[in-house]
Protein backbone atom coordinates (compact mmCIF):
# COMPACT_ATOMS: atom_id res chain seq x y z
CA UNK A 1 0.00 0.00 0.00
CA UNK A 2 1.43 3.31 -1.01
CA UNK A 3 1.68 5.78 1.81
CA UNK A 4 0.21 9.15 0.98
CA UNK A 5 1.15 11.79 3.54
CA UNK A 6 -1.70 14.03 2.40
CA UNK A 7 -4.42 11.46 3.05
CA UNK A 8 -2.72 10.46 6.29
CA UNK A 9 -2.88 13.92 7.77
CA UNK A 10 -5.95 15.10 5.91
CA UNK A 11 -8.79 14.10 8.20
CA UNK A 12 -7.44 15.70 11.35
CA UNK A 13 -6.33 18.78 9.47
CA UNK A 14 -9.91 19.23 8.26
CA UNK A 15 -11.25 18.66 11.74
CA UNK A 16 -8.90 21.39 12.97
CA UNK A 17 -10.16 23.77 10.30
CA UNK A 18 -13.80 23.17 11.15
CA UNK A 19 -13.19 23.42 14.91
CA UNK A 20 -11.40 26.69 14.23
CA UNK A 21 -14.31 28.03 12.18
CA UNK A 22 -16.74 27.03 14.91
CA UNK A 23 -14.62 28.69 17.61
CA UNK A 24 -14.64 31.86 15.55
CA UNK A 25 -18.44 31.85 15.31
CA UNK A 26 -18.77 31.16 19.04
CA UNK A 27 -16.34 33.97 19.86
CA UNK A 28 -18.52 36.20 17.73
CA UNK A 29 -21.61 35.14 19.66
CA UNK A 30 -19.94 35.88 23.00
CA UNK A 31 -18.70 39.23 21.70
CA UNK A 32 -22.23 40.18 20.70
CA UNK A 33 -23.93 38.88 23.85
CA UNK A 34 -25.15 42.42 24.63
CA UNK A 35 -25.92 43.63 21.10
CA UNK A 36 -29.65 44.15 20.54
CA UNK A 37 -31.05 42.13 17.63
CA UNK A 38 -27.96 39.94 17.18
CA UNK A 39 -28.79 36.37 16.13
CA UNK A 40 -26.43 33.70 17.48
CA UNK A 41 -24.90 31.42 14.84
CA UNK A 42 -23.29 28.03 15.00
CA UNK A 43 -22.26 25.13 12.75
CA UNK A 44 -23.03 21.48 13.17
CA UNK A 45 -19.70 19.71 13.57
CA UNK A 46 -20.89 16.34 12.25
CA UNK A 47 -22.51 17.71 9.09
CA UNK A 48 -19.51 19.93 8.46
CA UNK A 49 -17.12 16.98 8.74
CA UNK A 50 -19.32 14.81 6.51
CA UNK A 51 -19.51 17.40 3.76
CA UNK A 52 -15.76 18.01 4.03
CA UNK A 53 -15.08 14.27 3.97
CA UNK A 54 -17.22 13.38 0.94
CA UNK A 55 -15.33 15.89 -1.15
CA UNK A 56 -18.62 16.74 -2.92
CA UNK A 57 -18.80 20.28 -4.12
CA UNK A 58 -16.49 21.58 -1.46
CA UNK A 59 -13.29 20.14 -2.93
CA UNK A 60 -10.97 21.99 -5.26
CA UNK A 61 -11.54 21.34 -8.97
CA UNK A 62 -8.95 21.13 -11.72
CA UNK A 63 -10.48 23.16 -14.55
CA UNK A 64 -7.44 23.29 -16.79
CA UNK A 65 -4.77 20.87 -17.91
CA UNK A 66 -2.17 23.07 -16.28
CA UNK A 67 -3.66 22.56 -12.83
CA UNK A 68 -1.99 20.17 -10.44
CA UNK A 69 -3.72 16.98 -9.42
CA UNK A 70 -5.59 17.69 -6.26
CA UNK A 71 -6.30 14.16 -5.05
CA UNK A 72 -6.22 13.90 -1.32
CA UNK A 73 -5.95 17.60 -0.70
CA UNK A 74 -8.62 19.04 1.53
CA UNK A 75 -11.27 21.29 0.12
CA UNK A 76 -11.94 24.59 1.82
CA UNK A 77 -12.62 23.98 5.49
CA UNK A 78 -15.85 25.89 5.63
CA UNK A 79 -19.36 25.06 6.63
CA UNK A 80 -22.48 27.17 6.31
CA UNK A 81 -23.35 28.76 9.64
CA UNK A 82 -26.94 28.37 10.82
CA UNK A 83 -28.92 30.58 13.17
CA UNK A 84 -29.54 29.09 16.55
CA UNK A 85 -33.08 28.62 17.87
CA UNK A 86 -33.14 30.35 21.28
CA UNK A 87 -34.34 28.50 24.37
CA UNK A 88 -36.27 31.56 25.40
CA UNK A 89 -36.80 34.77 23.46
CA UNK A 90 -35.41 38.00 24.85
CA UNK A 91 -36.99 41.43 24.59
CA UNK A 92 -34.18 43.00 22.55
CA UNK A 93 -34.14 40.23 19.91
CA UNK A 94 -30.73 38.88 20.95
CA UNK A 95 -30.53 35.08 20.81
CA UNK A 96 -27.12 34.58 22.47
CA UNK A 97 -27.21 32.24 25.46
CA UNK A 98 -23.91 32.68 27.35
CA UNK A 99 -24.12 29.29 29.06
CA UNK A 100 -24.62 27.46 25.78
CA UNK A 101 -21.82 29.42 24.14
CA UNK A 102 -19.41 28.63 26.96
CA UNK A 103 -20.29 24.95 26.86
CA UNK A 104 -19.88 24.87 23.08
CA UNK A 105 -16.52 26.65 23.33
CA UNK A 106 -15.29 24.12 25.91
CA UNK A 107 -16.46 21.24 23.69
CA UNK A 108 -14.88 22.66 20.54
CA UNK A 109 -11.65 23.40 22.33
CA UNK A 110 -11.44 19.78 23.51
CA UNK A 111 -12.14 18.56 19.96
CA UNK A 112 -9.45 20.89 18.66
CA UNK A 113 -6.93 19.59 21.18
CA UNK A 114 -7.88 15.99 20.38
CA UNK A 115 -7.26 16.61 16.68
CA UNK A 116 -3.96 18.27 17.53
CA UNK A 117 -2.91 15.26 19.60
CA UNK A 118 -3.83 12.83 16.81
CA UNK A 119 -2.04 14.96 14.24
CA UNK A 120 1.06 15.15 16.44
CA UNK A 121 1.07 11.39 16.88
CA UNK A 122 0.72 10.84 13.13
CA UNK A 123 3.55 13.23 12.39
CA UNK A 124 5.68 11.48 15.00
CA UNK A 125 5.02 8.08 13.50
CA UNK A 126 5.71 9.33 9.96
CA UNK A 127 8.98 10.78 11.22
CA UNK A 128 9.74 7.47 12.85
CA UNK A 129 9.17 5.73 9.51
CA UNK A 130 11.37 8.24 7.69
CA UNK A 131 14.21 7.82 10.16
CA UNK A 132 13.86 4.05 10.12
CA UNK A 133 13.50 3.86 13.87
CA UNK A 134 16.90 5.42 14.56
CA UNK B 1 -5.57 33.58 9.07
CA UNK B 2 -8.52 32.10 10.93
CA UNK B 3 -7.43 31.76 14.52
CA UNK B 4 -6.16 35.31 14.74
CA UNK B 5 -9.61 36.68 13.95
CA UNK B 6 -10.82 35.53 17.35
CA UNK B 7 -8.40 38.01 18.89
CA UNK B 8 -9.97 40.82 16.87
CA UNK B 9 -13.51 39.69 17.70
CA UNK B 10 -12.96 39.28 21.44
CA UNK B 11 -10.80 42.39 21.54
CA UNK B 12 -13.57 44.48 19.97
CA UNK B 13 -16.04 43.13 22.52
CA UNK B 14 -13.68 43.92 25.39
CA UNK B 15 -13.24 47.45 24.15
CA UNK B 16 -17.03 47.86 23.75
CA UNK B 17 -17.64 46.56 27.26
CA UNK B 18 -15.03 48.89 28.69
CA UNK B 19 -16.79 51.83 27.00
CA UNK B 20 -19.93 50.61 28.79
CA UNK B 21 -18.04 50.48 32.11
CA UNK B 22 -16.73 53.99 31.43
CA UNK B 23 -20.21 55.42 30.89
CA UNK B 24 -21.40 53.63 34.03
CA UNK B 25 -18.56 55.20 36.01
CA UNK B 26 -19.39 58.62 34.58
CA UNK B 27 -23.10 58.19 35.37
CA UNK B 28 -22.47 57.06 38.93
CA UNK B 29 -19.98 59.87 39.50
CA UNK B 30 -22.60 62.38 38.37
CA UNK B 31 -25.54 60.76 40.15
CA UNK B 32 -25.75 63.63 42.63
CA UNK B 33 -24.77 66.62 40.50
CA UNK B 34 -27.31 69.43 40.40
CA UNK B 35 -28.04 72.10 37.83
CA UNK B 36 -30.10 75.29 37.72
CA UNK B 37 -32.15 74.31 34.64
CA UNK B 38 -33.52 71.01 33.27
CA UNK B 39 -31.43 71.42 30.09
CA UNK B 40 -28.20 71.78 32.03
CA UNK B 41 -28.91 68.77 34.28
CA UNK B 42 -26.72 65.71 33.77
CA UNK B 43 -28.45 62.97 31.81
CA UNK B 44 -27.45 59.33 32.08
CA UNK B 45 -25.34 58.20 29.10
CA UNK B 46 -25.73 54.74 27.58
CA UNK B 47 -23.65 53.13 24.81
CA UNK B 48 -25.40 51.47 21.85
CA UNK B 49 -23.76 48.26 20.62
CA UNK B 50 -23.78 47.19 16.99
CA UNK B 51 -22.52 44.06 15.22
CA UNK B 52 -19.74 44.72 12.71
CA UNK B 53 -20.58 42.88 9.48
CA UNK B 54 -17.69 41.98 7.23
CA UNK B 55 -18.88 41.24 3.69
CA UNK B 56 -15.69 39.84 2.27
CA UNK B 57 -15.73 38.83 -1.40
CA UNK B 58 -16.55 35.19 -2.03
CA UNK B 59 -18.14 34.59 1.36
CA UNK B 60 -21.45 32.75 1.15
CA UNK B 61 -22.97 34.58 4.12
CA UNK B 62 -21.94 37.93 5.57
CA UNK B 63 -19.48 37.23 8.32
CA UNK B 64 -19.66 39.25 11.42
CA UNK B 65 -16.45 40.37 12.98
CA UNK B 66 -17.10 41.53 16.48
CA UNK B 67 -18.98 44.42 17.95
CA UNK B 68 -18.57 48.16 18.05
CA UNK B 69 -20.09 51.06 19.93
CA UNK B 70 -22.38 52.75 17.42
CA UNK B 71 -22.82 55.76 19.68
CA UNK B 72 -23.47 56.97 23.16
CA UNK B 73 -27.00 58.29 23.75
CA UNK B 74 -28.35 60.35 26.61
CA UNK B 75 -31.50 58.98 28.23
CA UNK B 76 -34.61 61.10 27.89
CA UNK B 77 -36.03 60.71 31.42
CA UNK B 78 -36.94 64.08 32.98
CA UNK B 79 -34.49 65.27 35.66
CA UNK B 80 -36.08 65.45 39.10
CA UNK B 81 -36.88 68.98 40.41
CA UNK B 82 -36.14 69.74 44.04
CA UNK B 83 -37.04 72.80 46.09
CA UNK B 84 -33.82 73.93 47.75
CA UNK B 85 -33.61 77.76 47.93
CA UNK B 86 -30.41 77.66 49.98
CA UNK B 87 -28.49 75.88 47.21
CA UNK B 88 -26.19 78.20 45.22
CA UNK B 89 -27.36 76.44 42.02
CA UNK B 90 -31.06 77.17 42.70
CA UNK B 91 -32.98 79.07 40.01
CA UNK B 92 -35.00 82.20 40.75
CA UNK B 93 -37.92 80.15 42.14
CA UNK B 94 -35.59 78.20 44.44
CA UNK B 95 -35.55 74.92 42.48
CA UNK B 96 -32.56 72.75 41.60
CA UNK B 97 -32.53 69.98 38.99
CA UNK B 98 -30.99 66.61 39.83
CA UNK B 99 -29.40 64.28 37.27
CA UNK B 100 -31.69 61.55 35.93
CA UNK B 101 -29.20 58.76 36.77
CA UNK B 102 -30.75 55.67 38.36
CA UNK B 103 -27.98 54.17 40.52
CA UNK B 104 -29.65 50.74 40.61
CA UNK B 105 -29.72 50.55 36.80
CA UNK B 106 -26.10 51.62 36.67
CA UNK B 107 -24.94 49.01 39.16
CA UNK B 108 -26.77 46.27 37.25
CA UNK B 109 -25.14 47.55 34.05
CA UNK B 110 -21.76 47.49 35.73
CA UNK B 111 -22.12 43.86 36.80
CA UNK B 112 -23.38 42.84 33.37
CA UNK B 113 -20.50 44.64 31.63
CA UNK B 114 -17.86 43.13 33.86
CA UNK B 115 -19.29 39.61 33.40
CA UNK B 116 -19.35 40.05 29.61
CA UNK B 117 -15.78 41.34 29.72
CA UNK B 118 -14.76 38.26 31.70
CA UNK B 119 -16.33 35.82 29.24
CA UNK B 120 -14.51 37.52 26.38
CA UNK B 121 -11.21 37.26 28.23
CA UNK B 122 -12.01 33.58 28.74
CA UNK B 123 -12.59 33.06 24.99
CA UNK B 124 -9.37 34.90 24.22
CA UNK B 125 -7.38 32.76 26.66
CA UNK B 126 -8.85 29.54 25.25
CA UNK B 127 -7.95 30.42 21.69
CA UNK B 128 -4.50 31.62 22.74
CA UNK B 129 -3.89 28.30 24.43
CA UNK B 130 -5.03 26.41 21.33
CA UNK B 131 -2.78 28.54 19.14
CA UNK B 132 0.22 27.87 21.35
CA UNK B 133 -0.47 24.15 21.18
CA UNK B 134 -0.83 24.36 17.41
CA UNK B 135 2.57 26.00 17.19
CA UNK B 136 4.16 23.06 18.96
CA UNK B 137 2.54 20.46 16.70
CA UNK B 138 4.65 17.42 15.76
CA UNK B 139 7.18 17.95 18.51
Amino acid sequence: MALNINTQLDLNARALGIANQRLELLADNVANADTPGYKARDIDFRTAMQSAGSGGDLGLKATSKGHMQLDGIAGPNTATPMYRVPDQPSLDGNTVDSQRENAAIAETSVRYQASLTFLSAQIRSLREAINGGR
Amino acid sequence: MGMFRIFDISGSAMSAQSVRLNTTASNLANANTVASSPDAAYRSRQPVFQTVMNNSAGAAAPESAGVRVAGVVETSAEPARLYDPGNPMADKDGYIYMSNVNPVDELVNMISASRSYQSNVEVLNTSKELLMRTLSIGQ
